[in-house]
């Protein structure tokens, strides 16, 4: 995945290749709307008439826009935080987990200090989620160093645990009067400023300068040069004089703060309460933007604009369809299954 | 069906004959019209260096490879081999020298995974049975139900041979079986071997261990650089003659300047002083290591790769920790420091492997050269790395040595011979006071070759000091200012070039003791 | 806490316990050939929608059954295609599954929410006859629990005491060596997602069918992610697989209990108890050199060709 785009990145001979790569990336897309379009037909809805509400509800009025990069929000910072790990050769998919304990912390910060104004709240609920997410993060990592096991599989349990202890703190400690399922409102201080009178919030500029930061830290810093030689050849990389173990922790526990930022962002910016269970696969659906994207910042943006899309209109379809919001699911899945499946019809290089 | 692998008759018969066997890689020629015979009831010994081509011919007939030309021919019939499950089916088997077992499976289960008539159903006591009794007849004793992972190197040694007896072999092929056995167990081994050819068996063992085999092969064949040396059989043979057809001395010159008359005065930059590793699995444990290197002088270990050259020089870097004794750098105690702190100090380290062991190989050649110093190129804290500077510094060294490569390539688009000059100017670019070059030209062709080995002597001209591993012996006894030879994880020998010929070298190479004899 | 509750959590997490057994022991023979399958989840709501859907358009629940056994081997068939002849990232193809698994099965199970069916008939455990009522109501049992542990050891005996499955279990080791025997491995492969997929379709029709008797979106509620965890704990052996579907679902039925004996443990952090006990479990092993995962699992088979 990292290959794929160093070679990018540097070589200018390739840069036309990456035009040919998007390309057929959209041709890809295309083809998964195309099956999904006979999936609609097969249930006996009109597929034409579908696509065309997704689209105007989408991208036809100003708010339908505003609506789609409410929802892309989250993703870009989720995929990012798979994104950088990777790079280093580490998989996590543990970002359901420390994106819930990012919320957490969060929360934790807004009703315990709910009487400090926003200019010092906001702040302090960012560092909280951002610990919350780094201390998740830290013993999958920690244990994947000193080579006891795989961070796949600690990441994973650590997922199913994360939620459980939010249910445990909602219900014991924090619910509010009225509902068992969520904490009372935040204050006005603890939410996350939104723009233009949409549900546009902060959490947006947080996504793209991250999104920026790590695009100049690979490209320039001493430090991602020392990331992508670990990712491009790690004993190599161990021969070379650089210090692989503590690369692996460092970078495992800033993957997981970005998570936990994410989680931070959405009960600030977007619920303005902690939800059981908000996260609706978010940790899942960045692994698989950050895959599609290959791991590249400006194929984050892009990926996770064309999933929002489909999950934002996906409400729409439930609406006037009658169909299940889930069923959305079934474009990204096609989506994803056919670059996954790299048909050969769609040349180009494995990564 | 039970059946016990049926003793043959004992008839030198020629069970196996191949002729003409050619085979090319890119770049070399790794046999070249070889004939070889091998005999019912014979332990034939396939003898010479590494790179000589014995295994490859080996694998050629396993299946492993297919020969550019020539025939294989089994009892006089011509026969077609193009996969190891062919070669099974004409009775021939093959240990390789990394075994084909799966540690997490018993011995049972691994030995009926390659049986060829299992039934759909287990009968597990069945195959346990047939396993004690052809391991009983040969004394393999191994328990069948032990896991694998259990067992220890000679044990599961011994399972892979009960796979190929189990499995209804007559040939069976042992890739240098004894490079991971401790002495008795080599005596074991032979005793087996022993044993299976008075039943029959046809053994071909390949090997670099000349002094092993002398008294046990019924006849031995040397391969040199992909020829065919000779064969001699046990009566004919001698460690002088099979010495001389192994390493002939080779006439070619190598202009390499000037060595200067050095005085060990100064103290040396790295002292190991009784240290002993603990290798993993096939690795080699180093036992017993005391070595000095001082500035200016290239000390040439000699030895045939698997003796422990890999694990000498990662125990230097600090890749590999020392079990026991003290290794001292510049006068320090380093002992199981890191690698990082190993370079800092002003190490380098050639690999023999650059592709796999030095480079990252998507990234450039130029972002590759910065790897082992970053800190030295980082700015602002480490927010940006100076380019310019790197280039700089590259630049210097390769007009100091004469080489040139482009710079914005992916490293790994390079070839063999411009990724070793990339990984040299790299080190030499640091001015590293003590370099370890492990294998410095292999696969390289002679023009990198002799640039390589310039750049080496211009940096001990220059006050470094180089631990040189080598397994060509013309370069070793050129290059080095003191010859040092591993076997088997310890020093052999060690002495002047000048005090030592080929031979003796050879000898300790292939694990013979011999007289220090003064020859001119 | 009286022998009556004690033995209402025993029928609890026998009833529970039965779908994620099936399911773990499905996920066991695709994980013993090396593909790790992050999609349980969807896999299951396939499974149980369209078993729900057909045992109430047929009347029948043994032909929902089957359907349901059908479409769980299916859906481990694109797993397959992607992981094995795409040779695509297990993990990412997992979870494409699993979003898969979540549309289609709400597609499928949309008209049927709510509705009845004919379940499966229960039959009282042999030997409870003569006990009161309230006590053997608890052990009537459908014939998908009594199957359960047989069908565990029929699975055991698959691995470890046939030919195939030696073949399986090398080619999770080590694939290469697995071809070196002659053996196909990515033909295996196929044959182990697609033997586990009808297993993992009948946890989803005990789940649906048999048990809840009902459909709802997400009704799996993480089971197949427990599943995943439970392949672990079990250490990728089918009998003791059932120790742990036990415990595992146990936990969630000793919630209960200790609620309604005034313990006040919050259930939420009973029910991590399970993740919590695999990761110690796995920290615990990992000291141990050889770990018990099949060595090749989710590493891509790249063939000799």
């Amino acid at each position: 995945m990292s290959k794929l785009t160093e070679t990018f990145t540097h070589f200018p001979v390739v840069r036309q290749k990456a035009l040919q790569a998007a390309v057929r990336y959209l041709l890809m897309i295309l083809f998964a709307f195309l099956m999904f379009g006979l999936i609609l037909l097969i249930s006996g809805k009109d597929p034409l008439q579908s696509y065309k509400d997704i689209l105007s509800s989408t991208l036809g009025s100003a708010y339908g826009f505003s609506e789609v990069i409410v929802a892309m929000i989250p993703m870009l910072i989720t995929a990012l935080a798979v994104a950088l790990p990777s790079r280093v050769g580490l998989i996590n998919v543990g970002g359901e987990g420390q994106l819930y304990l990012g919320a957490a912390f969060a929360t934790f910060g807004a009703l315990t200090f709910s009487s400090l104004p926003a200019w010092l709240l906001l702040p302090l609920m960012v560092l909280l989620g951002m610990l919350g997410g780094a201390l998740w993060a830290f013993i999958p990592g920690y244990l994947k160093s000193i080579g006891l096991v795989n961070e796949t599989i600690t990441s994973l349990l650590l997922n199913s645990v994360a939620p459980k202890i939010i249910g445990f703190l909602i219900f014991g400690f924090w619910h509010s009067p009225m509902d068992t399922v969520k904490t009372a409102n935040f204050v006005a201080a603890a939410r996350l400023p939104t723009f233009f009178g949409t549900r546009i919030h902060l959490g947006l500029v947080f996504g793209l300068v991250l999104l920026l930061v790590f695009w100049l830290v690979m490209k320039y810093t001493r430090w991602g040069l020392e990331m992508r030689a670990i990712g491009s050849n790690p004993q190599a990389a161990r021969r070379n004089g650089i210090p692989l173990s503590k690369y692996l922790v460092i970078v495992m526990c800033i993957g997981g703060a970005i998570a936990g930022l994410a989680g931070m962002a959405q009960v600030s910016g977007f619920y303005g309460v902690l939800l059981l269970n908000f996260s609706m696969s978010l940790g899942f659906m960045g692994f698989m933007i950050c895959w599609l994207a290959g791991g590249e910042p400006l194929g984050i943006v892009l990926m996770s604009f064309v999933v929002a899309v489909i999950t934002t209109g996906g409400n729409l379809l439930q609406l006037t369809r009658d169909l299940p919001y889930a069923v959305i699911n079934i474009l990204l899945a096609f989506t994803l299954f056919v670059v996954l499946a790299r048909p050969t019809f769609f040349k180009g290089t494995k990564s | 069906m039970i059946k016990n692998p049926a003793p043959m008759t004992a008839e030198k018969k020629q069970f196996l004959a191949m002729r003409g066997i050619t085979k090319s890689f890119p770049g070399v020629l790794a046999n070249d019209a070889i004939n070889l015979d091998i005999f019912n009831a014979e332990i034939h010994a396939l003898l010479g260096e590494n790179g000589a081509g014995k295994s490859t011919l080996m694998k050629i007939l396993y299946g492993f490879y297919r020969c550019d030309s020539g025939q294989i021919l089994i009892n006089g019939q011509q026969v077609t081999i193009h996969s190891p499950h062919d070669a099974r089916l004409h009775q021939i088997g093959m240990v390789f020298q990394d075994f084909n077992l799966i540690p997490a499976l018993s011995v049972a289960e691994n030995i009926a995974l390659f049986l060829p008539n299992l039934p759909a159903v287990l009968n597990i006591k069945e195959i346990n049975q047939r396993i004690l009794e052809v391991s009983k007849r040969y004394d393999l004793q191994v328990n069948p139900r032990a896991m694998v992972s259990q067992l220890s190197i000679g044990e599961q040694q011994k399972v892979e041979i009960l796979k190929l007896l189990l499995a209804e072999a007559h040939l069976l092929i042992l890739d240098e079986p004894t490079r991971v056995l401790a002495p008795h167990e080599v005596e074991a081994l032979f005793k087996v071997l022993d044993s299976l050819r008075k039943d029959g068996y046809a053994i071909v063992q390949i090997t670099h261990k000349m002094k092993e085999v002398l008294e046990r092969a019924d006849r031995i064949t040397v391969l040199r650089g992909g020829h065919l040396a000779g064969t001699l059989s046990q009566a004919e043979a001698s460690e002088e003659k099979l010495v001389a057809l192994m390493f002939e001395k080779k006439l070619t010159s190598l202009q390499v300047g000037h060595k200067t008359v050095t005085e060990k005065s100064s103290a040396p930059l790295l002292e190991l002083l009784g240290v002993e590793t603990h290798g993993e699995g096939a690795e080699t444990s180093l036992k017993a290591i005391e070595l000095e290197v001082h500035p200016g002088e290239i000390v040439g270990v000699a030895g045939v790769s698997g003796n422990g050259q890999k694990e000498l020089g990662d125990l230097v870097l600090g890749m590999v920790r020392c079990s026991r004794g003290r290794k001292l750098l510049f006068g320090k105690d380093f002992t199981n420091q890191s690698v990082q702190k190993v370079r800092r100090s002003g190490v380098g380290f050639i690999p023999e492997n650059p592709l796999t062991m030095a480079i990252a190989p998507f990234m450039s050649v130029l972002q590759n050269m910065a790897l082992t110093r970053t800190w030295r190129y980082s700015r602002a804290g480490g927010l940006s790395i100076d380019w310019p500077a790197v280039k700089a510094d590259v630049e210097k060294t390769m007009g100091r040595l004469e080489f040139s490569f482009p710079l914005y390539v992916p490293a790994r688009s390079l070839s063999g011979g411009n990724l070793q000059r990339m990984v040299i100017i790299r080190e030499m670019t640091q001015e590293p006071r003590l370099i370890i070059a492990s294998y410095l030209t292999r696969g390289l062709d002679v023009q990198s070759a002799i640039a390589a080995r310039q750049a080496l002597v211009q940096a001990r001209d220059n006050g470094a000091g180089i631990l040189f591993i080598s397994e060509d012996l013309e370069e070793l006894f050129t290059l080095s200012d003191r010859l040092i030879v591993l076997y088997a994880g310890t020093i052999a020998g060690s002495f002047k070039p000048e005090e030592t010929t080929f031979f003796e070298v050879g000898h300790l190479m292939t694990g013979s003791e011999v007289h220090h004899v003064q020859i001119n | 806490m009286t022998i009556l509750s004690i033995l209402g959590v025993l029928s609890s997490a026998i009833f529970s316990g039965t779908s994620l057994l099936y399911t773990t022991l499905g996920e066991v023979i695709g994980e013993r050939a090396g593909i790790v399958n992050l999609g349980l989840e969807g896999v299951l709501l396939v499974s149980a929608s369209s078993g729900f859907a057909v045992t109430y358009l047929s009347g029948s629940p043994y032909l929902g059954i089957l359907v349901s056994i059908l479409a769980g081997g299916l859906m481990n068939m694109i797993l397959g295609y992607l992981a094995i002849t795409r040779k695509a990232n297990q993990l990412a193809s997992g979870l494409a599954l699993m979003f898969f698994g979540f549309g289609l099965s709400a597609l499928i199970g949309k008209p049927y929410v709510g509705e009845k069916i004919h379940s499966l008939t229960r039959y009282l455990l042999p030997g409870t006859t003569g006990l009161p009522r309230v006590y053997s109501s608890l052990f009537k049992f459908d014939i998908l629990i009594y199957l359960v542990i047989p069908v565990a050891f029929l699975i055991w005996w698959l691995l470890f005491r046939t030919r195939w499955g030696l073949g399986l279990r090398a080619v999770g080791e080590n694939a290469d060596t697995a071809y070196a025997s002659g053996r196909n491995p990515r033909l295996i492969r196929y044959q182990a997602l697609f033997a586990g997929g009808m297993l993992v379709g009948l946890g989803a029709a005990h789940l649906s069918i048999a048990y809840t008797m009902n459909w709802t979106e997400y009704m799996t509620a993480g089971r197949g992610f427990i599943a995943v965890a439970l392949v672990i704990f079990s250490k990728w052996h089918p009998l003791r697989a059932i120790v742990g579907a036990l415990v595992f679902s146990g936990a969630v039925a000793f919630q209960l209990l200790l609620q309604s004996s005034g313990v006040q443990v919050s259930p939420f952090l009973l029910d991590t108890i399970p993740y919590i006990l695999t990761l110690v479990v796995l920290i615990a092993w990992g000291g141990n050199r050889k770990h018990s995962a099949p060595a090749s699992l989710g590493r891509v088979y790249q063939g000799s060709e």
